[in-house]
């Protein structure tokens, strides 16, 4: 059965490869630094399910201290140079849009299939990963797709997977340090206490200000913690259920579905989700860390009121 | 209280403009002290967490071949492609992305979009190629704000689709939350009012991107090239 482990076996040697790659070419002043920090995020692929905890904790931090202080480089070496891509662009035309899409074709056809696929009765996929799983098996073909269509050197995919993991830096990291850091606030009962305090100094008295508390609460919460699954259980359990059902008579799946999406709005607007804001800005080479969501904050805040007002006239009335 | 230090250095952190990755790991460490963990046991959960999410990393295995065909010239090709459309320009490209996305989601095929798959090869270049093919080379500042709004399209459409599948992980929360709670609600209840604020989504979204083709006609001018009028 392929599972997440053979996933990361993929991922540790890709990501080991890019360290290795760091390490031999000297085109970047600081290659021994980014050598060693995706070395390390390497060994937490491959050996991260049978080290024990506190040795990945350590890991971790070492990757956080390497990037953190002196930073990591980006090699000099551009992907082919520009006019050496305007003439293969020329050459191959639209074909090379054939690869790119044989990864999103490949994973929505294995996303239908291989859940029902079995071999002696045992499914050849762990189905609940068939999502990722069959994103890995995409890639691989697009990447046989691409190597057999274009020929180039056999490294040239290690050395560009390298030029664009450099560009991402440390960004590409923290997503997993995010969710770690929701653990210890779950951990640590941070959820409880924010509700705590909103119930506590916010008069609640009027449906319209239920409603409003619920979907900012919903928003500002999933600004903290990154995440509008964490927020949606405190806040529906602190404000929702209690006082717009059970108080004010307010139907329940109105309001979760519509809380819900008040959290997704508080998600557009947070460096805290970080695969969503921070990641693609890093990935598209934008200046500032916050590009993306200076672009996404209008349409978040106002889809915030129209969810707030959506859920305010639809929320007493079913 | 001191359960909040966490946030506090999260926030401050983030105004400050510090390493977020630094930001975070202290915060994490910070949160745990105060909980009342000794220093081995944060350091034990930090790992176990980080390891326990590596599946978010998946992502990046895409990157050898996305690079391996920027080598080979794939932005260059989708500009080129989006430059030979005569109607298109950024704003509708990333309307036509948003309208797919946001409608694949809805079909559950959440999958079927992304940043590091779809966005930065594809997505980006076509919205930059449309602007280009009017105004010519775009300064740097407008490139990124073509850029952003790239991936801005990519997330407002997946977050505000998604909800309309019965099957997807946030409905699915719901409903468990609710039946914990003593109250029955089938999927289908929650998906169908997530379509108001879908709809919602698209417009305010949509007009959004629209009033970007105003605006880089005001900022570039309509000095090159007949579609600027």
């Amino acid at each position: 059965m392929i599972s997440l482990e053979f996933l990361y076996v993929l991922m540790g040697l890709l990501v080991g490869g890019v360290a290795l790659v760091n390490l031999l070419t000297r085109d970047n002043p600081k290659r021994l630094r980014n050598a060693l920090f995706w070395g390390i995020y390497a060994v937490t692929f491959l050996g991260g399910s049978r080290l024990p905890d506190f040795a990945n904790g350590i890991l971790v931090i070492a990757m956080v201290l390497v990037a953190s202080f002196g930073g990591l480089g980006q090699g000099k070496t551009d992907g082919g140079g520009r006019e050496a891509r305007e003439a293969s662009a020329r050459r191959w035309g639209n074909r090379l849009f054939i690869p790119a899409l044989v990864i999103p074709a490949l994973t929505l056809l294995g996303t239908l299939t291989l859940k029902r696929v079995r071999v002696g009765g045992a499914p050849i996929v762990d189905p609940a990963q068939v999502t990722l799983v069959s994103l890995a098996i995409a890639t691989i073909v697009a990447l046989a797709v691409g190597m057999a269509m274009l020929r180039p050197p056999a490294l040239a995919p290690l050395r560009e997977a390298r030029r664009l993991l450099d560009a991402v830096g440390w960004a590409a990291v923290l997503p997993q340090m995010l969710a770690a850091l929701g653990a210890l606030f779950a951990l640590a009962g941070v959820g409880r206490v924010i509700s705590s305090l909103a119930g506590r100094w916010i008069p609640l008295d009027s449906p319209l200000a239920a409603v409003a508390t619920y979907t900012l609460g919903m928003a500002l919460f999933t600004m903290i913690m990154g995440n509008a699954f964490a927020a949606f259980p405190v806040m529906t359990a602190g404000i929702g259920l209690p006082l717009i059902v059970q108080r004010f008579g307010g139907d329940p799946a109105i309001m979760s579905a519509v809380g819900m999406l008040s959290g997704f709005c508080g998600t557009l607007m947070t460096p805290m989700a970080a695969n969503f804001n921070i990641v693609p800005a890093a990935l598209l080479e934008l200046p500032s860390e916050y590009s993306v969501i200076r672009v996404q904050l209008p349409s978040a805040l106002l889809l915030l009121l129209a969810n707030t007002t959506l859920m305010y006239t639809l929320v007493f009335r079913f | 209280m001191l359960t909040l230090i966490g946030v506090l250095i999260v926030v401050v952190g983030f105004v400050l403009r510090l390493n977020p990755l630094l930001v975070v790991t202290c915060a994490g460490i910070a949160t745990g002290i105060a909980a009342g963990l000794d220093l081995t046991a944060v350091v034990a959960a930090l790992g176990r967490s980080f390891v326990e999410s590596r599946y978010v990393a998946i992502v990046w295995f895409v990157l050898p071949v996305i690079g391996l065909l920027e080598r080979s010239g794939l932005k260059e090709r989708a500009r080129e492609l989006i430059a030979g459309i005569r109607v298109a320009t950024t704003g509708r490209v990333l309307l036509a992305y948003l309208a797919i996305r946001q409608v694949a989601a809805a079909l559950g095929l959440t999958s079927l979009g992304g940043h590091a798959q779809m966005v930065r090869p594809l997505i980006a270049p076509m919205a930059e190629g449309a602007a280009e093919s009017r105004f010519g080379e775009l300064p740097k500042v407008t490139r990124d704000l073509v850029r952003a709004h790239s991936a801005a399209a990519d997330n407002v459409g997946l977050f505000f689709g998604e909800d309309i599948f019965i099957a997807i992980g946030s409905i699915l929360l719901i409903k468990g939350f609710l039946e914990q709670n003593g109250i029955r609600i089938e999927p289908i209840h929650l998906a169908v009012w997530a379509i108001p604020t879908a709809i919602a989504a698209f417009l305010v979204h949509g007009t959004r991107l629209l009033l970007l083709d105003r605006r880089l006609r005001r900022e570039l001018g309509g000095a090159s090239g007949e579609g600027a009028a």
